[in-house]
């Protein structure tokens, strides 16, 4: 049985990696398609790097993840500490609320938040085009400010609600408190949950094609576009290259949290 | 003894409709060693953060110095506290956690840095500077706890059960310890604690609470030797409670016979509790007792025995240092200033009879006491 | 904290979402009881969803097959996961997780050269003396898809639950007499529910409201509820019937999540765990 899950779990591996080695392969190649190899080369890169319609979409996308989940994050863990102090019925509620954008189809919050600036713009204000970058923003804050909740939430209430009142009682106002005792406990959550939104915004590709316009695209909507006509090979490469980000970013939140982890782990041992 | 610091005035605290503190009267003398004692639920912490700061009473003052402080917030308090669990800031080590109140009042860095080294040599912790929290034992966590808020030079220091999570050894330690650096240092304590042994032996001033009422405030002595009431009878030490008449000053009558007694002030054949320690009773040959009974019941408890005596049916704890055996009929002789009167309360009869008397006892209520937070 | 001051801080969050995720739910539900010439309040597009039924059946029949091959597969690997050590857990944890973060869209592209017909699959097929076999723009095709990119989903939930389940648990029902089949079919799978309750449903959501799967693996036949949300929104101009259908897939899935959570109790955000 042992053995079976063993095999079993590395053909499920194989299966959830071959298609992105796939892709990975297809950027050293000489050929246009991704069937077969014809030979090695740089140029993908090389061609990449002088792509400056392609470089933009790029510099588009992480402009607005960078952009999006910084105020997810400063938004959201304030949220959270608030949400930290409510009593049990606000706090299901608020929760709930969370929730919605977790548990809604993609489509259907694309589809809502895109109706909702078309009302808004066309119907109210009477603007013809009423997807800018700034609509984007904000559908990308939302459904960003729930994985920083989420993140956040259960480092506020394993916290010892003592250290705050301990702070206090040094002499540090609830500001101060906070900033010298309540963030440092609670950073590890933080910045996964900084990280967890600026993967998902950066990869987004659903809610953002219903929110934009024409005059801010992102790579994921253009990559879109893209299917009509074969692929250029330079968008493996571009594929290659985040890959190896997304990892880079991993292992730090992965890191961030094994110290929390052999922090816990060392004051359980302290406290036998 | 010293001018008034600190006075608590009717302080009544509601928790959604539950009084958790009904009225509460105290002043704190400056250098005093106050002790808050009583079982968990008693209002004992609520008292300590009202003091503090955390909390904000439902009705009442808090006068410090004279000046009502209760809009003051815990910040602004010339008062530090030590947590029941010490509450250590995990991220930063031992000198940054002891140094965090200097460096929140932006002292300059030259005295921050006497200042620290200076307390770590009064707790003893020189040398570990650099430690992580999480790298130090119990009892040293606990001596940073009180080093992080000595070190600011409050008038009053705040202690919320600071050694219920010391192993007993450790906690006797500390104990003395922790009276040596009140001493040295000139400071007031209010210290919370539901270990009696512990209060008693630390305290300038006890203060028993019950039902988020006191009970009793006195010496440690006073409140052993002369309990108000049931309650502070039976939580302070081992007591035989009995019901008995003042038939006069001097003259009680309960057994259906009448003792001498020091006691003095009661109304004619006003129905009294008659408290009897157990180390006070003295055994005597059958012959010569002013009561006799019959042993029922013994435990050894290494000083001493522990002795079940029934006396027409009513069983009294009774500590001797000789065995006397199940079955044994033995006297007691009782002297005029062991027996000690008190007025009837709200506790009559609710204490005091060790008819279910067992040695897990005392456990199953140090239990209930620890799971106070 | 005091209340007042926690209230002080969430209301602006509150009024956040309310703002961007209720308000839009409600704007749906106008666009969709409107007509979109003239703007009146009419029942035209809902009188026409009846014509998209079989699609949302067909959508709401591949999804559940995913599901279940989803968790046939992903079962054996959280469990997997979950019973390494700690640091191994965390690096496999990442593993099935780094997917996740990445361009959907070029992964499944990637299927297409791996299963069109001159595809790698039938390259290598070749090289054995099989084929061209057809294995693009077919059901299969699309419901591969949906396993391969909805995996994740399902095995991190289930990780999760699995690996909080006590082994002393597994030693109790072994001393009362359990094999290791009546162990697992009696504890492990059990307290396992939660979890599958919620993988299931993190993969049901995504894949019954799909479009670019079934556009880029499917056929003709293939058609999905996605896709004609998308076509009303982007290719054709009928937002209105786009609405309708919109709020149609909200209210199943809405539907979906409540019996999920009626059985699984309140399980928060079953991926960050």
């Amino acid at each position: 049985m042992k053995k079976f899950n063993r095999v079993f779990t590395v053909l499920i591996f194989i299966f959830l990696y071959v298609p992105m080695a796939v892709l990975i392969v297809a950027s050293f190649d000489t050929g246009k398609s991704l069937a077969g190899f014809e030979g090695f080369t740089m140029q993908q890169y090389v061609r990449l790097f002088k792509d400056r319609t392609l470089l933009k979409l790029l510099g588009n996308s992480i402009l607005l993840s960078v952009l999006a989940s910084s105020i997810a994050t400063v938004f959201g863990t304030v949220a959270a500490v608030g949400i930290n102090g409510l009593n049990h019925r606000m706090r299901k509620t608020v929760m709930t609320l969370t929730n919605i954008p977790m548990t809604n189809p993609d489509i259907v919050t694309g589809v809502s938040l895109s109706l909702l600036f078309i009302f808004i713009g066309t119907k109210m204000l009477g603007i013809r085009n009423s997807l800018t970058f700034w609509t984007l923003l904000i559908a990308h804050v939302t459904f960003n400010l729930p994985y920083v909740i989420l993140n956040v939430m259960p480092k506020l209430k394993q916290m010892d609600p003592s250290l705050k009142d301990a702070a206090l009682d040094l002499g540090c106002t609830p500001l101060q408190a906070f900033c010298k005792v309540t963030l440092p406990e609670i950073m590890p959550g933080v910045a996964s949950g900084a990280i967890m939104a600026f993967t998902m915004s950066l990869d987004d590709f659903v809610i953002s094609y219903f929110v934009s316009g024409t005059g801010f695209v992102t790579l994921p909507v253009q990559i879109y576009t893209y299917v009509k006509k074969p692929l250029q090979p330079k968008v493996y490469a571009m594929f290659t290259l985040l890959f190896l980000l997304i990892l880079v970013l991993m292992i730090v939140m992965n890191l961030l949290q094994a110290r929390g982890m052999k922090k816990r782990s060392a004051a359980h041992a302290a406290s036998k | 003894m010293s001018k008034e610091l600190i006075r608590l005035q009717d302080l009544i605290m509601e928790f959604d409709g539950e009084r958790i503190l009904d009225g509460i009267n105290l002043y704190i003398n400056d250098h005093e060693f106050l002790t808050l004692l009583g079982p968990s639920g008693c209002g004992k912490t609520t008292t300590l953060r009202i003091i503090g700061g955390f909390l904000t009473p439902t009705s009442g003052k808090v006068l410090f110095d004279g000046k009502c402080i209760n809009e003051e917030p815990a910040y602004k308090r010339q008062i530090n506290t030590v947590f029941q669990r010490y509450a250590l800031f995990p991220h930063l080590d031992v000198y940054d956690n002891v140094a965090f109140g200097l460096r929140v009042a932006k002292l300059p860095k030259a005295e921050i840095h006497e200042r620290v080294q200076q307390m770590l040599e009064v707790v003893g912790l020189k040398g570990y500077e650099t430690r992580r929290i999480d790298a130090l034992s119990g009892g040293q966590q606990q001596r940073v706890a009180i080093a992080r808020a000595l070190v600011n030079r409050p008038k009053v220091l705040l202690l919320d059960e600071p050694l219920g999570a010391l192993d007993l050894r450790l906690r006797k330690d500390m104990q003395n310890e922790l009276k040596r650096i009140q001493q040295a240092m000139g400071i007031t304590f209010i210290y919370v604690t539901h270990d009696q042994e512990e209060a008693l032996s630390m305290s300038d001033t006890v203060v028993v609470m019950d039902k988020g009422r006191i009970q009793q405030i006195g010496r440690p002595e006073d409140i052993y030797n002369e309990p108000k009431n049931a309650f502070v009878a039976d939580f302070i030490g081992e007591s035989n409670i009995l019901d008995g008449v003042m038939l006069s000053d001097y003259n009680v009558r309960f057994f259906g016979r009448t003792f001498a007694c020091v006691d003095k002030g009661f109304a004619e054949n006003e129905p009294v509790d008659v408290v009897i320690r157990p180390e006070d009773i003295d055994i005597v040959p059958a012959a010569e007792g002013s009561l006799v009974g019959t042993v029922t019941g013994i435990t050894f408890k290494g000083l001493n025995y522990d002795i079940i005596v029934e006396f027409r049916g009513f069983k009294w704890l009774i500590q001797t240092t000789d065995y006397h055996g199940v079955g044994e009929v033995i006297g007691i002789r009782l002297n005029p200033e062991d027996i000690h009167i008190m007025h009837k309360s709200a506790y009559s009869g609710m204490f005091g009879d060790y008819s279910s008397y067992s040695a897990e006892y005392d456990e199953l209520t140090e239990d209930a006491g620890n799971e106070e937070n | 904290m005091k209340k007042t001051k926690s209230v002080l801080l969430t209301t602006p969050y509150i009024l956040w979402m309310v703002a961007f995720t209720l308000i839009p739910l409600g704007v749906v539900a106008y666009y969709a009881l409107t007509d979109p010439a003239t703007g009146e309040f009419s029942l035209t597009n809902i009188r026409e969803l009846g014509m998209y039924l079989p699609v949302l059946g067909s959508s709401i029949w591949y999804s559940l097959v995913s599901s279940a091959i989803c968790l046939l597969l992903g079962y054996p690997v959280a469990y997997y996961i979950a019973h390494r050590s700690p640091l191994v857990q965390k690096f496999l944890y990442m593993l099935v997780m780094l997917p996740m973060c990445m361009s959907f869209l070029l992964r499944t592209l990637a299927w297409v050269g791996l299963l069109q017909d001159t595809g790698i699959i039938n390259r290598l097929l070749g090289l054995i003396g099989i084929g061209p076999v057809t294995l693009i723009r077919t059901p299969g095709a699309v419901i591969l898809g949906m396993v391969y990119n909805y995996l994740p989903y399902m095995v991190l939930p289930l990780y999760s639950t699995i690996v909080k389940i006590d082994h002393r648990l597994v030693e109790a029902a072994q001393d009362l007499g359990c094999n290791s089949r009546k162990v697992f079919s009696k504890v492990i799978l059990p307290l396992s529910m939660p979890g599958i309750l919620s993988g299931v449903t993190m993969v049901f959501v995504p894949a019954v409201s799909t479009f670019y799967i079934s556009q880029k693996l499917g056929g003709t036949d293939t058609v999905m509820i996605g896709d004609v949300i998308e076509r009303q929104f982007k290719q054709g101009s009928n937002p209105n019937l786009g609405a309708a259908l919109s709020l149609v897939l909200m209210i199943l899935v809405f539907v979906c999540t409540g019996i999920m959570n009626r059985f699984g109790g309140d399980e928060e955000g079953g991926v960050i765990a």
